[in-house]
């Protein structure tokens, strides 16, 4: 395991309005959400060591990191870039955790931002994110993200009894939270119906079923020391990795989820019992439904009816994505599953306002990259 | 939107790659070069069965595993219908089906399919011309 009983520690977290932001670059959005993540750690640019950021789809370079570390100003003694779809973000969080546990480094910038929405045509955001399928037996055939997920989804509700209302439940959830959060990319209540008759996209998958497209970004200052006024404890980091492919899967019911995050909760000692606020990905209503039944935050099949009895309300038994989730808050690439953890900082220490849940000491935080093919898990801590 | 009229860096990864290299060691009937015949592979040693070619087995590692042809009749494991097209060939075709089909020698695929397909349902394999490329179409039996 290596990191056990090891823990670094989350000092600053930093996070942009996501939405359409014109006029923004990636390097723009990457040092707005640094030196928030600066600010609210109280360290200078200079105390930092090592830098780790994404990727960003309107800026594919082959070496982001000293890009950005140019551009911001900075000399780190490490520095690189991580890619794993949706769950770079997590892993990008789990690697600054090992990098201060092996003593390479002291305090981590991580960093992620994209001009996902504003940067390109949506056609070709659409094609160059249907590239996770596989170049010769799939993407030939006229995928698009949504439809990998319609597959998923056509399935599991088919096993599960799941409905499309069911799936929607965890839209209204996502926007409910969201409308509290004014750097939210939507804000203005959806109800189930709606949902339901919402564009179509990829059956069963209708428009608010899917994730928007969001310019944003996010980054976090993470230090082998509790220093500055807002630090928080990383406990626990695993991950698992499937097919990368949806033909290539052999069932899409048990996805890893459960087995990483198991391993996480073990790495910081610690059960699924423990775990007060819940950070979950939720690229897809059906992401959400089958990551949170996997992970046995709900029972098989019974996502949406606990949404539904507000379960996952604030200050109901699992507060969840109390920003609005990749559903409402935006998805900026990288710097989307990102956002779910500056919440949680935000939560655990006391200072998220309107969205403040009463209790989030033990959080879980799960991300997921390609179609539910890679897989990372982290438990923070608070009460530093 | 034509490939040439757009930003360079939002290319696809895949036109810059020869995506065929490996499975031009397929006779040049598969259907992914062209032809109409579905291909799959089956390891002499470990009797493992996949559709992605490779030279070599991906569960005991075996170098020399046999190409054999489906007889391409399986059972519908899945099922979405698209209706926002990834670009203008497609998107003159929606709504289209894409499927995720059990072959019956024990490998999935995913193809296009008649538009009333559901899960469970028996299918038969056939081809067609669409967005100007060769497409594996499953119907119901």
């Amino acid at each position: 395991m290596g990191t056990q009983n090891k823990v670094s520690f989350l000092i600053g977290s930093g996070l942009t309005p996501y939405g359409k932001l014109e006029g923004s670059s990636t390097l723009d959005l990457m040092a707005e959400a640094a030196k928030r993540a600066l600010n609210d750690s109280g360290l200078k640019r200079t105390d930092i060591d090592a830098l780790i950021c994404g990727y960003s789809t309107t800026l594919p370079h082959l070496m982001l990191a000293t890009v950005f570390a140019e551009y911001f100003g900075i000399k780190p003694s490490y520095a690189h870039c991580v890619q794993s779809g949706g769950a770079t973000g997590f892993t990008l969080v789990m690697l600054a955790h090992q990098l201060i546990a092996s003593g390479a480094a002291k305090r981590v910038l991580v960093v992620s931002g994209e001009n996902r929405l504003t940067g390109q045509s949506r056609d070709s955001a659409v094609q160059v994110l249907a590239q996770v399928g596989h170049p010769t037996y799939e993407v030939p055939l006229g995928p698009i993200i949504p439809a990998y997920y319609g597959l998923l989804a056509n399935r599991y509700m088919h096993e599960h009894k799941i409905s499309e209302a069911d799936l929607a439940e965890l839209a209204v959830l996502m926007r409910k939270h969201a409308c509290l959060h004014p750097g939210a990319q939507f804000n203005q209540a959806i109800t189930v119906q709606e949902v339901l008759d919402s564009k179509p996209i990829a059956a069963p998958l209708k428009m608010l079923d899917c994730c928007p497209m969001s310019d944003g970004g996010c980054a976090f200052v993470i230090s082998d020391q509790a220093v500055g006024g807002h630090p928080i404890k990383i406990t626990g980091s695993a991950q698992h990795h499937n097919e990368q492919h949806v033909s290539a899967l052999s069932n899409l019911s048990t996805f890893g989820a459960r087995a990483s995050t198991q391993r996480a909760l073990a790495d910081a000692g610690r059960t699924l019992e423990d775990v007060e606020y819940a950070a979950i990905y939720d690229s897809f209503t059906i992401t959400l439904t089958i990551l949170l039944e996997e992970i046995g935050l709900a029972p098989r099949g019974q996502a949406a009816r606990l949404a539904r009895e507000g379960h996952f309300d604030a200050n109901a038994k699992m507060p969840l994505n109390l920003h609005g989730g990749l559903l409402s808050y935006g998805h900026s690439g990288v710097a989307g599953a990102m956002a779910h953890l500056a919440e949680a900082h935000l939560q655990m220490t006391g200072r998220a306002g309107a969205r403040q849940t009463n209790k989030a000491g033990v959080s879980l935080l799960h991300g997921d990259g390609g179609v539910l093919s890679s897989h990372v898990s982290l438990v923070l801590e608070g009460g530093v | 939107m034509s490939h040439s009229t757009e930003p360079k860096n939002s290319q696809p990864l895949q036109s810059a790659l020869p995506s065929h290299t490996l499975v031009q060691r397929l006779s040049p009937h598969d259907w992914t070069l062209g032809g109409e015949v579905l291909h799959y592979q089956r390891c002499p040693e470990c009797a493992h069965t996949w559709y992605f070619y490779r030279s070599f087995c991906p569960s005991c590692g075996f170098d020399h595993p046999e190409v054999h042809t489906s007889r391409a009749r399986g059972v519908v494991y899945t099922h979405t219908t698209v209706y926002r097209a990834p670009d203008a060939r497609f998107r003159e075709l929606t709504p289209y089906k894409l499927v995720l089909v059990d072959l019956d020698e024990g490998f999935r695929m995913m193809a296009h399919g008649q538009k009333d397909l559901l899960i469970g349902e028996q299918v038969a394999l056939s081809f067609k011309k669409i967005a100007d490329q060769q497409i594996p179409y499953f119907e119901k039996i």
